[in-house]
């Protein structure tokens, strides 16, 4: 099964880290990712770019609106994710868990995907 | 991350909002600021023991309400102190709370809180003391070390301000939107203040200082959160990320100035133009252009340059007259000036810059852009006494050591090829 890791976190603290301390989080993390592709699990990962570059078209109105800003306003904001490939959701619960002490607060949604495009590989 | 960093990034994030909502509620600066310096102690005590509460401003608005009107019942009548669980146990009350402050009104409450402290009557030292103090928490040590003044100056600009600002009465209701505007751009001013003092150091030894650089974009990021549909603020974080970019190229490794033209781009903070260029995108959708986005475009056009060969010189000059007509200032015209001297060539460039002279004569970027311009021409001793003049007024040993090698360099040619021959080489 394929899942995605939808990473949510608060954008205010993840703003206030220092440079050192962004960068220390991204090298622990390396560390998990590294693990996961040697083990051929981990598919495309991705960190956004903060909710303020975001815009947002809305298809319930006609013409669509176009807005600035992310779809909804919440606490915390999806920041990234991850596509894994486990056999469980036990497997995938793991994961999360190891990728969650390299970057503590928040939240991972762990989310079964229904259909995988690859794309191209590079966008 | 330690467990304390986390806690620290937290308080931080926390801090405007916190103290947004406490001056509203007690409509006194002071009273607000120490119920959130004792709400974030309570923090640090609280959190590593019992975890991090699910919304850290909502707790410290709570504690810090909750201290405070203890400590005035206290004063007011010598009741027993209320024992530690009452007033850490705000779980229940915190979900309430919560509602309250997600109302749309805490938008205004920060600005309010933000505009507090850039009032348009205070001057420009003051605003950057007090929004550092007030809005960033930084300690009157920090600032004093970021400006390389006493901490008793720090104290006192801080103390002279919040009494100015006290005396202003800014209004606690709702701003209508002109009012809003007028806020908006004064606080937005005050940042770019911030950034400027970090980019370029008014004085002393460091000439880059980047966490006051970091700090103005931490707030220009929460400025554009509040307020996501405004193109000009959307231009100030774009502008201010993009310059911000080339920080790790702009010293070498003994903090000597590197010019644009010398910079190793691949130095240059890729993730960050990319934001910036992003909300530049956003920005000019609106086509409600502004003295931000034609900074953030000029800042962007070097940005998209992959070698400083290929600069855009004539669509800077453009810009910059946009900019002119926006907001004419003889600092404006001289950048101009330099894309000219690119563009069409150094004599337009001079020709432009000469009616400055008067309002920029303590300015060293002017001694030293007409130093290079003359040098261009082959006026090598009207090029020097540039060169002095700018010497005179450099505001950091690193300004000051840039344009003594130019001169040194100078000198040299001279010796080499005996005076009065034309500098081609130096082109």
């Amino acid at each position: 099964m394929i899942y995605a890791l939808l990473c949510y976190h608060s954008e205010d603290i993840v703003c206030a880290w220092s440079k050192e301390e962004d960068a220390a989080v991204m090298a622990k993390l390396g560390v998990v990712q590294e693990r996961l592709t040697k083990a051929g699990k981990l598919g495309p990962v991705a960190r956004l770019m903060p909710t303020t570059a975001a815009t947002t078209l809305r298809k319930d109105h006609e013409p669509p609106l176009v807005i600035d800003g992310p779809f909804a306003e919440t606490k915390e904001q999806l920041l990234g994710f991850f596509i894994i490939d486990c056999t469980s959701l036990e497997e995938a619960i793991g994961i999360a868990r190891d990728l969650g002490d390299a970057n503590p607060g928040g939240a991972y949604e762990i989310r079964p995907v229904s259909m995988f495009w690859p794309g191209s590989g590079s966008p | 991350m330690t467990d304390l960093d986390w806690i620290d990034a937290s308080l931080t994030a926390a801090r405007p909002r916190a103290l947004a909502a406490l001056v509203r509620y007690f409509r006194d600066l002071d009273a607000a600021e120490e119920a959130v310096q004792n709400a974030c102690l309570r923090a640090l005590k609280s959190w590593p023991e019992n975890g991090p509460p699910r919304d850290p401003a909502a707790w410290l608005i709570l504690v810090g309400r909750n201290l405070a009107v203890d400590t005035l019942r206290r004063q007011a009548r010598q009741v027993p102190l209320p024992a530690e669980e009452i007033i850490s146990d705000v779980e229940d009350a915190e979900a309430a709370l919560v509602e309250r402050v997600d109302d749309a009104h805490y938008r205004d409450d920060i600005l309010r809180l933000l505009f507090v402290c850039c009032h348009p009557e205070l001057p420009a030292t003051q605003q950057i003391a007090l929004a550092l103090r007030v809005i960033s928490g930084l300690t009157v040590k920090e600032i004093a070390r970021a400006f390389l003044v006493s901490e008793s100056a720090v104290e006192q600009r801080i103390t002279r301000a919040k009494r100015r600002v006290a005396e202003a009465r800014v209004p606690y209701e709702a701003p209508g939107p002109v009012e809003r505007a007028e806020r908006l751009a004064a606080v937005a001013a005050v940042i770019y203040l911030i950034f400027n003092e970090g980019y370029s150091a008014s004085g002393g030894e460091a000439h880059v200082r980047a966490p006051l650089c970091e700090e103005a974009i931490r707030l220009a990021r929460l400025l554009l959160r509040l307020f996501a549909t405004e193109p000009e603020i959307m231009g100030l974080v774009a502008m201010l990320l993009l310059q911000h970019a080339r920080t790790a190229a702009r010293l070498d490794a003994d903090g000597a100035i590197i010019l644009l033209e010398d910079q190793d781009r691949s130095r240059w903070d890729r993730a960050m133009i990319a934001e910036g260029l992003a909300l530049l995108d956003k920005a000019m959708r609106h086509r409600r252009p502004g003295p931000y986005q034609v900074q953030a475009a000029i800042a962007a056009l070097h940005a998209r340059a992959a070698r400083f060969e290929d600069t855009d010189w004539s669509e800077i000059d453009a810009l910059y007259a946009t900019l002119e007509r926006m907001q004419p200032s003889p600092v404006v015209t001289l950048n101009r000036a330099v894309a000219v001297s690119k563009a069409k060539g150094a004599a337009p460039a001079l020709e432009m810059i000469e009616p400055l002279a008067p309002q920029l004569s303590g300015y060293f970027y002017y001694f030293g852009v007409k130093g290079a311009l003359l040098l261009q021409l082959g006026r090598r001793e009207e090029a020097r006494i540039a060169f002095d003049h700018a010497i005179a007024c450099a505001n950091t040993i690193a300004e000051a050591a840039h344009i003594r090698m130019q001169i040194d360099r100078l000198i040299k040619d001279d010796k080499a090829a005996g005076a009065g021959t034309t500098d081609r080489g130096l082109r």
